[in-house]
This record gives structure tokens, C-alpha cells and sequence, in this order.
């Protein structure tokens, strides 16, 4: 949720790279060794022929035996971060896809249909010594633009099915279903929240809370219309406003639920029309803003515990947006290191407190096995969170400025 | 985001001419009254707002510093992942922020002048205003040498006086652990609000990744006088409060009371001090409702003039041992003014530096109100005997103890050091 943070400038930002471009200088040529290694796709599965390989350039001759159209794609080791992917391997067809990897353990996976959770994750590791960067710093941000979108697709695309088998289940009256789902469905979201953000009036139908919906003088929708359906409050509740919690609200029919949930598929189904569009893409400035987009989002709401006022899940919206504030600066993250020392030295810095904040984190759960409700986390320790987040907050502001290099200051 | 101490930067008022005489005239008509001695500690004297307080020196300025309008304090916490090389860091950059916002220049790369792709270092809204005599006095609390746990976070264990301890429980203290003792303070102290909480606020900025706030307190209405050049205030009670204060004019009395000399020791706070800070609630409804009588009966001294109920004008030494005709002594056993007076006290004076303070109001429509008192002195031992001493004061009906903390305020810091660097040398 966030009805204040600005939308991605999309046209600000290409200006901004055009400036950034016209001092880069091309890099030596890459170093290292070169390695062949073949991907058997299938429908249900993705071998790849070794799991390790010479940092370098690797090769993957890739083969798709099954009905449909598949995807290949290597994952930085949180699983999440793309590193490279082939798209669109019909089947039948052999492609080969090139990568440069550095040493460091990887996950190989594919994609049937292109949407959905990977199939067959794989842990690959690279050994040996560090390449050199072949890229110039333009080829760099473009490849950082394309790692980036294809991780907006990849989020959007394992978020429509979960919305709907979510949905089915409130909508059906399953109640400890949803519940149970709640959170997790909403992680993909919360990954690329700044992306939903900028196409204007869909965030607010998706993700606003009731209290904002209200003040703007919108019909609240989304995931926290269902959520306070699913953990309704008892007399004297209160909203996060300090209203009462029962004013103006009843818990849904049951085709009011219908309506509410088809809503919350049409809306995440846009998205998903609006990412996969041929002419979608983001500037390179709304990579790195956007990192800075998401841990603003936990400063300013999870870390309160407004954001899932019914159901306390916000642990886990807390780690889905850094997790993706993660993803976007570690898609940056070699354009500032490699500007100059203090882009290095700034890299090593939120390096140390993405870590930091992690390793907080960590000590109330994981996205996964799920996380202490936040209305059992004290005062103290929301307070040690928010130190974590500020503290990474503080360097993580001059990203775009170092990723740019615009002279200024 | 810079510790360059080359004086690179912006001043604010260079700005003046930039922003227009409208911003001019509304800085300076803020500055109504706030006229101080500015010669006393060598300052470009002006009128109040303008007032600049030399940063360096032999003392922290601050507490000598004729007493400013207004204070905003703050008392921090180091992360537990800090390490010893993150704290000293963490003072250098306070030290170079210091040392620029007292002069009345931006932080860093100033509010507007950096890459618009980051944010600036300044945060912007002291612009266009001078430095309206703004002090910033750091200090150390018990826990940064040794934790609760008794770890020595920081290497310093061995460097902490034995006079530094947390300060022992007294009669009406009904402590909140969020305003009670914290690792660092600040105390910012200037003739205008926004100056004061500017510096707060940049410096906390500047801790984030290190240290963190713990709790924070404004304070506006100096209640004591540290100048004989300055009227006695009133406090929330309406009493003039702080006449026989250590004033800056007596040297040797600051000597004996305020500063820590060289045979005292330790070497790194020879020409420091001690600081209590007691956030002291006022309950001022009950007050309002007491006859005058019985408020001059408590206080000890008249609410008008502020003379002793002994006789004579407000300077006048109180005469403890005078009776009335009832036989009774004319200021009552029980008197604020003598439980406090150095004359019960082994001689002990302290140099008050405190201030009113509102924060809004409580649940029940009671004003949260009261004195935010701080006090120097060369030995916190000598605040902990006053207030005992006042264990029976007929006030404490109307007050509440909810804060307290005791910081070392280390020396002052020469041209190109840092805060506190003998301390880590």
C-alpha cells in the first residue's frame, strides 16, 4: 500500500540514462574460461547436463521435448534475482543462450508456458576466479533493464495463479484455506509493489486499506477488503485509524465475495496485460528508485503494522519488499560498484546492511514457513527492525545518484 | 554524507540575499527579546539571532553559554552491531555537522546545492536562518563504556569514571524506561526552535546506521539564568527559578562546582563535566488550585519579586535561621529554596541549564507538563546530595520524576579534533 509515494517517471528517467550513457567508457574484453552444457526441458522438468561450470562464458544449448512454450532461466542464489533467461523456447526447438557468470552458486529452472512458479529449480555452482566485466557500462544497464522486467514478469506471473487459487477459496467460504493463504499470495505483489504503483488507479484497487480508501472516497476493494472479511472484527475492534472497526462495515454475502474476489483476479490479470506488453519497460533510475521505493514502504507502513491490520501478516509483506528492494539493487549493483571507489564503497555498505537487516529478519521467520504475527512482536523490537531498515535506508538513498553518476555533489 | 572540515559548503545566511529581505525580516522578528551577553563567550556579538557561539574551545560550549530561548535534546542508543571504529566515525561526522551548523552553515553539501538524484545532505529547514546562537554538547552515558549486561562494547570499560554510574533511586521517582539513560546525548540549545531541532534532526540523520534515538525532548523557556546578565526566568510554576545559580561570570565557582580539574580526573575529562538531565512532571492543575500562600510557603520565596520569605529583594540571602512571630522560621523547615540552598547542602552548587516543557496532554485533560531539568556539575554525587536533600521538599506533592539520565561531557574540542578523541586515544 502507498497512496503517497510518486509513480515511476518513466520519461524522467530515459533523459536521465541518455545522460548517464554519454560518459561510459567500454570495459576489457572478459577473461575466463568457456564452458558447453545442454538443458532438457520438458513440461515437468529442466536437467541441465552439469551443475557446476568454470566461471566464464557458459553455453546453453537448450531443447524443449515438451507441448508447450517453455523458459530457461538462471537465478541469483536467493532464487529470486534473474540473471539471465532464455524466453519463448518452442517446442521442438534447440536454441543455444550465452551467459557470463562469476564464481558463486546459481539456480537453473524453467518455465512451462512462461508464467508460474519455476519447475525443476537446480542448484548450479560457477568456480573459479572472477571475470572481468565484457560489458560496457551500456550494455551493463541493459542488460540490468531486461534482468529487471523479466523479474517483474516473473513475479506478476506466479502472483495471477496464486491470486486465484486464493480467491477460489474465499470466494468458495473456505476460510482457513484463505487465511492460510493469505500472506503468501501476496508476496509476489509486495516484490514489484512500486511497478503496480505506477499504473496509477490499479494499486489503490489491489492493495489499499480500508481507512485510505475512505479518505480518497474510493469503493475499497482487494486484498484487505477480503482480509478483514476473513479475520472480521469483534465488538469494540477499532480500525488503524482509532475508528470503530464495525462503522459502516458487515461482513461480505456471499455474492458480495464473489464480486470481490473476481475484482481481485480481473485486477492482478491487468497487471500481469500491462508487464508482458510489447512496449513495457523501465528506465534504469526506476530499478534503482525502486529499491529505495520498497524499504520506504516498510519504513513508513509494515513497520507500524497497519498494513495487515486483520491478519498481522506484515512480517511477511516486511520481507517480500525487501527481498525485492534486494532484487532491484543487486540488479544495479555492479554499474555503482564499478563507477568509481565510492560506488564501491557504497556497494559494500548495503551489501553489510541488506545482511544486517536479513539476518533481523530472520529471527521471526521466513516468507516460507511463515512469520511471528506482528501484533506479537514489542515495541523494543519493532524499533530494532526499524533501526535495520534505517540504517540500510540511509545508504541505499544514493543509489541512483552513483548508479547515474551525475556530478554534484 | 562529507567529514571535510575545510568549510566547504554554504552558509545560511549567505542565502539571505538569495531568498529576498522577506525571509530576512522573518528570521530577525523571531528574534524578539532574545538579546544575550554575547561577549561572555566571545561571540560575534549582534543582535540574538545572530549570535554565533565559537565551537571550539577549552569547555564544550553549552553550559557556561549564556542560557539559550530554547533546547531540543536527544539521547541515542549505539546499535548493537556497531563496532568501536563505527562510533568514532559516527563522532567525527557529528563533530563536522557540529561544527558547521553552529556557525550557521549547511550540512554537508548544503540543502539544495547536490546531485537531485540523491538526497540532499542538509535537510533544509534552517535555510535562510543565521545561527541564533545555536550549542550543541555532546555527552557519554554509563552504558556506552560498560552494557547492562556488563560487556565493554567498545573497548572503553577501563576509560569509564567511577563517578559515571547510573544514578541511585530517589524518593518520587517514578521513572519510564523510554526516558531513562540511553548511550549519547545531545543537547542542542539555540534562540530559535527550528534551529535547535534542525541540528537534531541532521544529527540523527547522520547516526542512522549507528545509533539511533532513544527518546528526545524540547523545551522551550530557559528556566535558569547562566549570565548575570540575563532576568531571572519563571518556570511553569510561575516562581522565578534558578537566582542563585553558578553563573559564567564566576569563574572560580565553575571551577569548584562545574568543571572537572586535573587532579580529578580522568585526563580525558579535565575540563568536562557531568550532566544530569530529570525529566520532572509537573502537576500543575493541582498547583493552580493551592492559595498563594501555600505556593510561597513551598517555593520559600515570594512569587512576585522572588526575595526570600526571610525579607530582602530576590538577592538577597536567605536568612534560614530567621523566625516569625509565631516563633516558626520565616522560610519553613520544608521549603523548596532551603533543602535546595548550598548551605544544607556541604556548599554544593550546580549550574541548572533547564527548560519548560509541554507535551500536549495527558488522557485524563491534564496538561503533560513540567521542568526538564539539567544540571553540570563536576561530580554527579553533587546532584545526587541536593536531591536527597530534597527528599522532604513540601514541592514534591506537585511533582513526578518520569526521566533521568547522567552523561560525562567530555572537554571542549580544539580547531580540527573531534568530540570525545582523548577519550578513544
Amino acid at each position: 500500500m502507498s497512496s503517497r509515494l510518486r509513480p515511476i517517471a518513466a520519461v524522467a528517467a530515459i533523459g536521465v540514462v541518455a545522460l548517464a550513457l554519454a560518459g561510459c567508457v567500454p570495459n576489457p574484453r572478459a577473461t575466463g574460461s568457456s564452458t558447453t552444457l545442454d538443458v532438457k526441458i520438458a513440461d515437468d522438468s529442466c536437467e541441465v547436463s552439469a551443475a557446476t561450470a568454470k566461471a566464464g562464458t557458459v553455453t546453453f544449448t537448450i531443447e524443449n521435448s515438451g507441448t508447450d512454450v517453455n523458459e530457461f532461466e538462471i537465478l541469483a542464489d536467493d532464487k529470486l534475482r534473474i540473471v539471465g533467461e532464455k524466453e519463448n523456447v518452442t517446442p521442438g526447438q534447440s536454441v543455444s543462450y550465452v551467459a557470463q557468470l562469476n564464481p558463486g552458486t546459481y539456480y537453473t529452472a524453467c518455465k512451462f508456458q512462461q508464467v508460474g512458479q519455476p519447475i525443476g529449480l537446480a542448484a548450479f555452482e560457477v568456480t573459479g576466479e572472477e571475470i572481468e566485466s565484457s560489458a560496457s557500462e551500456k550494455k551493463q544497464i541493459a542488460a540490468a533493464v531486461t534482468n529487471y522486467v523479466a523479474y517483474i514478469k516473473s513475479q506478476v506471473g506466479a502472483l495471477v495463479p496464486a491470486v486465484k487459487t486464493f480467491t477460489d477459496a474465499y470466494r468458495s467460504g473456505d476460510d482457513d484455506t484463505a487465511r492460510a493463504l493469505f500472506a503468501s499470495t501476496r508476496v509476489a505483489y509486495e516484490r514489484i509493489e512500486p511497478t503496480a504503483e505506477a499504473f496509477g488507479d490499479l494499486d489503490p484497487k489491489i492493495d489499499y486499506r480500508e481507512v485510505d480508501a475512505l479518505a480518497e472516497g474510493l469503493d475499497w476493494t482487494g486484498f484487505h477488503r477480503i482480509e478483514k472479511d476473513l479475520w472480521p472484527p469483534a465488538a469494540g475492534d477499532v480500525n488503524s485509524d482509532g475508528t470503530d472497526a464495525l462503522e459502516g462495515w458487515t461482513a461480505s454475502t456471499p455474492q458480495q465475495r464473489g464480486e470481490f474476489a473476481d475484482g481481485l483476479v480481473a485486477d492482478v490479470q491487468q497487471l500481469s496485460d500491462l508487464v508482458n506488453a510489447k512496449d513495457f519497460t523501465v528506465g534504469i533510475a526506476d530499478i534503482s528508485n525502486g529499491a529505495i521505493g520498497l524499504l520506504d514502504e516498510v519504513a513508513t507502513g509494515k513497520i507500524e503494522g497497519e498494513e495487515d491490520w486483520w491478519s498481522h501478516t506484515d512480517l511477511t509483506d516486511f520481507a517480500a519488499n525487501v527481498e525485492g528492494a534486494h532484487v532491484a539493487y543487486g540488479i544495479v549493483r555492479d554499474i555503482a560498484k564499478n563507477k568509481d571507489a565510492d560506488g564501491a564503497k557504497l556497494v559494500k555498505t548495503i551489501d553489510a546492511r541488506f545482511d544486517d537487516l536479513e539476518a533481523e529478519l530472520a529471527e521471526y521467520g521466513s516468507i516460507e514457513a511463515g512469520f511471528t504475527p506482528y501484533d506479537e512482536v514489542t515495541d523494543s523490537q519493532r524499533k530494532e527492525l526499524s533501526d535495520a531498515v534505517n540504517a540500510l535506508g540511509k545508504p541505499l538513498s544514493q543509489l541512483t545518484h552513483t548508479v547515474l553518476g551525475v556530478s554534484g555533489s | 554524507m562529507t567529514d571535510d572540515e575545510s568549510g566547504r559548503g554554504l552558509s545560511r545566511r549567505g542565502l539571505l540575499g538569495l531568498a529576498g529581505a522577506g525571509a530576512a525580516g522573518l528570521a530577525l522578528g523571531g528574534a524578539g527579546g532574545a538579546a544575550v551577553a554575547a561577549g561572555i563567550a566571545g561571540a560575534a556579538a549582534a543582535n540574538g539571532t545572530s549570535t554565533v557561539y565559537p565551537f571550539h574551545g577549552e569547555h564544550q560550549a553549552g553550559i557556561s553559554t549564556p542560557a539559550q530561548d530554547r533546547l531540543h535534546f536527544a539521547v541515542f542508543d549505539v546499535d548493537a552491531g556497531a563496532s568501536r571504529d563505527d562510533l568514532i566515525q559516527l563522532l567525527k561526522d557529528w563533530t563536522a555537522a557540529a561544527r558547521r551548523m553552529t556557525a550557521g552553515d549547511e550540512v554537508g553539501g548544503g540543502a539544495v546545492d547536490g546531485s537531485p538524484l540523491a538526497p540532499p545532505d542538509d535537510t533544509g529547514e534552517a535555510l535562510g536562518l543565521p545561527a541564533s546562537g545555536l550549542t550543541l554538547t555532546f555527552g557519554f552515558g554509563p552504558t556506552l563504556f560498560t552494557s547492562a549486561e556488563g560487556d565493554d562494547r567498545f573497548g572503553l570499560a577501563d576509560r569509564r569514571p567511577p563517578e559515571l554510574e547510573a544514578l541511585p533511586r530517589f524518593r518520587g521517582d517514578a521513572l519510564v524506561p523510554q526516558l531513562t539513560g540511553g548511550d549519547l546525548c545531545i543537547q542542542a540549545c539555540a534562540d530559535d526552535p527550528q534551529v535547535a531541532v534542525h541540528a537534531i534532526r541532521n544529527l540523527s540523520r547522520i547516526a542512522f546506521g549507528t545509533a539511533s534515538l532513544r527518546w528526545s525532548q524540547l523545551g522551550f523557556g530557559r528556566t535558569s539564568s547562566t549570565s548575570t546578565s540575563q532576568a531571572t526566568p519563571r518556570n511553569l510554576f510561575g516562581f522565578k527559578d534558578g537566582t542563585a545559580n553558578v553563573k559564567a561570570e564566576e569563574q572560580s565557582a565553575l571551577a569548584e562546582n562545574v568543571w572537572v580539574g586535573a587532579k580529578q580526573g580522568p585526563e580525558w575529562m579535565v575540563g568536562g563535566s557531568y550532566l544530569v538531565a530529570r525529566k520532572i512532571r509537573m502537576v500543575i492543575e493541582s498547583w493552580d488550585r493551592t492559595r498563594l500562600e501555600e505556593q510561597e510557603r513551598v517555593i520559600g520565596r515570594s512569587k512576585g519579586e522572588g526575595a526570600p520569605l526571610s525579607g530582602g529583594t530576590e538577592f538577597t540571602e536567605p536568612d534560614f535561621t530567621r523566625k516569625g512571630a509565631t516563633d516558626a522560621p520565616l522560610i519553613d523547615r520544608d521549603a523548596h529554596v532551603r533543602l535546595a540552598h548550598p548551605d544544607v547542602n556541604d556548599g554544593i552548587r550546580l549550574l541548572r541549564r533547564g527548560y519548560n516543557y509541554v507535551d500536549g496532554n495527558d488522557s485524563l485533560g491534564r496538561l503533560d507538563a513540567g521542568l526538564f531539568f539539567l544540571s553540570y556539575q563536576s561530580d554527579p554525587a553533587h546532584f545526587v546530595t541536593v536531591q536527597r536533600s530534597l527528599a522532604s521538599d513540601a514541592l514534591n506533592e506537585y511533582l513526578k520524576h518520569v526521566g533521568s539520565a547522567v552523561f560525562a561531557i567530555p572537554a571542549g574540542v580544539a580547531e580540527g579534533a573531534w568530540i570525545g578523541r582523548e577519550l578513544f586515544g
